[in-house]
């Protein structure tokens, strides 16, 4: 296995630490975790094993079972697609199909130069403005398929 | 408890509250099939919608009339009696919910049946039976299937898997902490160690106790029959012993009693099954006690590493390495009974029969999975030669007598083999049940210490099925405490007391698996579906009873502490010099190494 670094280390057991006097604290760990990190590989699950006495075979299901937690480190700028019911009547799934063909990338993957991670998200509660999409916490309301090359260009512009 | 009042099918019973619908239901004298529902709720999520059935409840009014509210279906093994309800469950709605709920696990599932080695004893297949469930019914795609056969133990094959985490609970219950879990979600879910590794690359000690639960085919041992098979077929000198927990449980598998002991009939078995010779592993049971007495003396006695653990258990050496490698030293460094049994017959047997120890197969039949990773340890052989060869479990012994044709029942009762090795004492037995090996060298360690021996003989402390157990014991006036425990949960409070420097023991004898040994995971399976003649609480009173077979074949043995065994005395007079000489060493002791819990 791969090991961590030191100050990771500290950082996972101070975020472990916050919730000590929870009861079920797994959800708000893992939930910080991947804030602080991106995403929550195996040997941080470990960690958390440690501290809370949860298996990780149960930890890595939770991390497998919720969307919004990753395995894998997540892109600079996460484009978050909404596919709920109300996005997807109006369309949104040519949006995320232009989204991964321009960035060459299938939803969960992430850009090689590590600038992209596009994700398909089922409802965000957006409805009223579908389809929405998401970058960074930054929403898009009443997205064409047009619109979506001028996105992806004003953000690699902001990296040149 | 209260009782309250329900209606099943139309007649008042009366039922202890706070009880499920489905344990109600079976005081009362009906089986409503469930495939996640295990051990009064050990496991019972609900998962496999198999015993689904028709409810009504009622609400009395001032009057006392009661008011019914919709009928309706519902989980029996989650859903709770409430007073005055009606449980219906031969409704036609209830009776095709539940040939439903089976016909879709079925559409999910390998139909291989014929090649399952769970066959005879598959839940699924039963359920299907009961509820009149055909194959087919819903066709579709299916889950992607993993089959993992890496460890030499157990076969983990998911496309038998029906979810209902049985398994998981379990194993969070023996190993502690929990090596299975849900892994993704919707249909693509699966039951796995983390990242759907093998169990080889995984925190798993090879116990065997998910295999136990699993109502299908999903997990079950790595067979060596055919090992066995080639090794005959080779000509080899193919000898065969047996545990001790296995002459406790066999007979289930040939319709006996559970708690039936059948130690004669098992002899006579395996020796029409071609084995040259048939022994007692309790020969080396009774070699493990003079060893690992004479260890613990030496220990107490130079200032070593105390308290001293006991080292039978590969499950339990499996989990010491994985998680408590800074404790390795308190292990003792005798190796287990049918592994010394093993070098002793390919050097001193060999020897005194002009037998090649290379022409040589030595045969383990065991209670336990995890004995089948343990012989293929590299400090368990010498230039190749492994000490033990094949290792078959309670169960796989059972298929070998009936592919044979043998009528079991109809069979004598005959001897174990004696010759030069074999014979073995009451203390020997007892190591199949927790607190056993602590009983057998406490008889030894008393009668070194002070030369005479334990008056009664027993030490009824460290028997019983208490997570963990202690005892006392004065020997010229020091007292000696130790400790038993069973299933890692109860041996990591231990641990953890050592770890701290807080432990009061001179010994501890650790098992694997709870109940120890009689329960191993290589054991015939106690599933109430099978056994139609027990009583409605064998789940609960198996351990019992297959533990008072052998605590009574120790009471009939004339000797009952290991260091009165006549071959044994011999073995060290002609042969090793003394306990812990440095022949012994190296035939009989081994060595533990750390590793990590995920292993790339």
């Amino acid at each position: 296995m791969a090991h961590l670094q030191e100050s990771a280390v500290a950082k996972i057991n101070e975020i472990c630490d916050r919730y000590v006097e929870e009861k079920t604290p797994l959800m708000m760990i893992l939930s910080a975790i991947q804030e602080e990190y991106g995403y929550i590989p195996l040997e941080v699950q470990e960690i958390v094993s440690e501290r809370t006495g949860i298996s990780v075979a149960e930890i890595y299901g939770v991390v497998t079972f919720y969307s919004f937690f990753s395995l894998q480190p997540k892109g600079k700028y996460v484009v978050g697609v909404c596919l709920g019911t109300a996005c997807y009547v109006k369309g949104a799934q040519q949006i995320i199909d232009k989204f991964s063909e321009l960035l060459g990338i299938a939803p969960g993957g992430t850009t090689e130069d590590g600038l992209f991670t596009l994700d398909a998200l089922r409802c965000i509660g957006a409805c009223g403005i579908a389809p929405a999409v998401t970058i960074n916490g930054k929403v898009y309301p009443k997205l064409k398929v047009s619109d979506v090359p001028g996105i992806v260009e004003e953000y690699r512009k902001m990296e040149a | 408890m209260a009782l309250i009042n329900i209606f099943i099918e139309g007649v008042s019973y009366q039922v202890e509250a706070g009880t499920t619908v489905l344990e109600a239901a079976k005081a009362c004298g009906y089986d409503i099939p469930t495939l996640c529902a295990y051990n009064h709720g050990e496991c019972s999520k609900g998962s496999c919608r198999v015993c689904l059935v028709e409810i009504q409840e009622g609400r009395r009014n001032d009057k006392g009339e009661i008011a019914y509210g919709p009928q309706r279906l519902v989980a029996s093994c989650v859903y709770p009696i409430t007073p005055d309800m009606k449980v219906i469950i031969s409704s036609p709605k209830a009776v095709s919910a539940r040939r439903a709920s089976v016909e879709l696990l079925l559409s999910n599932h390998s139909m291989k049946c014929q090649q399952c080695d769970k066959n005879e004893y598959c839940e699924l297949l039963y359920a299907a039976k009961v509820t009149g469930a055909r194959e087919d019914m819903f066709k579709g795609s299916m889950t992607p299937v993993t089959i993992d056969q890496l460890t030499p133990s157990i076969v983990r094959d998911t496309s038998k898997c029906v979810l209902c985490g049985r398994c998981v609970e379990r194993c969070k219950n023996a190993h502690g902490k929990g090596v299975l879990g849900f892994e993704k979600r919707g249909f693509n879910t699966i039951v796995a160690p983390a990242e759907n590794r093998s169990f080889a690359n995984s925190p798993c000690i090879l116990c065997g106790q998910c295999v136990s639960v699993c109502p299908t085919g999903a997990l079950m041992e790595k067979s060596e029959i055919a090992l066995v098979d080639k090794a005959m077929a080779e000509g080899k000198y193919v000898v065969v012993q047996t545990a001790p927990a296995v002459r406790a449980a066999l007979g289930e598998e040939f319709g006996m009693k559970v708690g039936t002991a059948c130690t004669g009939k098992m002899v006579a078995a395996l020796r029409r099954l071609g084995f040259k010779k048939v022994f007692d592993t309790n020969y080396a049971a009774d070699l493990t006690i003079m060893e690992e007495a004479t260890e613990l003396l030496g220990r107490i006695k130079n200032g070593g590493q105390l308290p001293m653990i006991t080292s039978c258990s590969p499950g339990w050496i499996n989990y010491a390495e994985i998680n408590y490698g800074d404790l390795l030293g308190h292990l003792s460094s005798c190796k287990s009974p049918h592994e010394m049994f093993g070098a002793i017959l390919k050097s001193y047997y060999a020897e005194a029969n002009g037998i090649d120890p290379k022409d040589m197969f030595v045969v383990s039949i065991m209670p336990c999975t995890a004995k089948k990773g343990e012989k293929e340890r590299e400090q368990l052989q010498k230039d190749g030669i492994k000490d033990v060869d094949a290792v078959l479990t309670t169960r796989e012994l059972a298929k070998l007598i009936k592919r044979s044709g043998i009528n079991f029942n109809k069979l004598p009762d005959e001897e174990f083999d004696n010759d030069v090795v074999g014979d073995y004492t009451g203390a020997g037995v007892i190591f199949g049940v927790t607190g056993g090996v602590m009983e057998a060298a406490l008889r030894t360690a008393y009668y070194v210490l002070t030369g005479k021996e334990h008056e009664g003989v027993k030490f009824e402390a460290v028997r019983g099925f208490d997570g963990i157990k202690e005892a006392m014991v004065e020997v010229n006036g020091t007292e000696i405490w130790v400790a038993v425990a069973h299933g890692m949960k109860n041996a990591k409070v231990l641990l953890d007391d050592i770890r701290a420097g807080k432990s009061k023991y001179a010994f501890i004898e650790i098992m694997g698996c709870p109940g120890g040994c009689i329960a191993g995971g290589g054991q015939p399976y106690i599933k109430p579906q099978f056994l139609p003649n027990e009583d409605a609480d064998i789940v609960d009173t198996f351990k019992a009873k297959r533990a008072a077979a052998l605590y009574s074949e120790d009471e009939r043995q004339t000797l009952r502490q290991s260091h009165n065994n006549p071959q044994i005395k011999a073995l060290y007079e002609k042969f090793l010099g003394e306990p812990n000489s440095h022949k012994a060493h190296e035939l009989l002791h081994t060595t533990y190494a750390a590793r990590e819990a995920f292993r790339d």
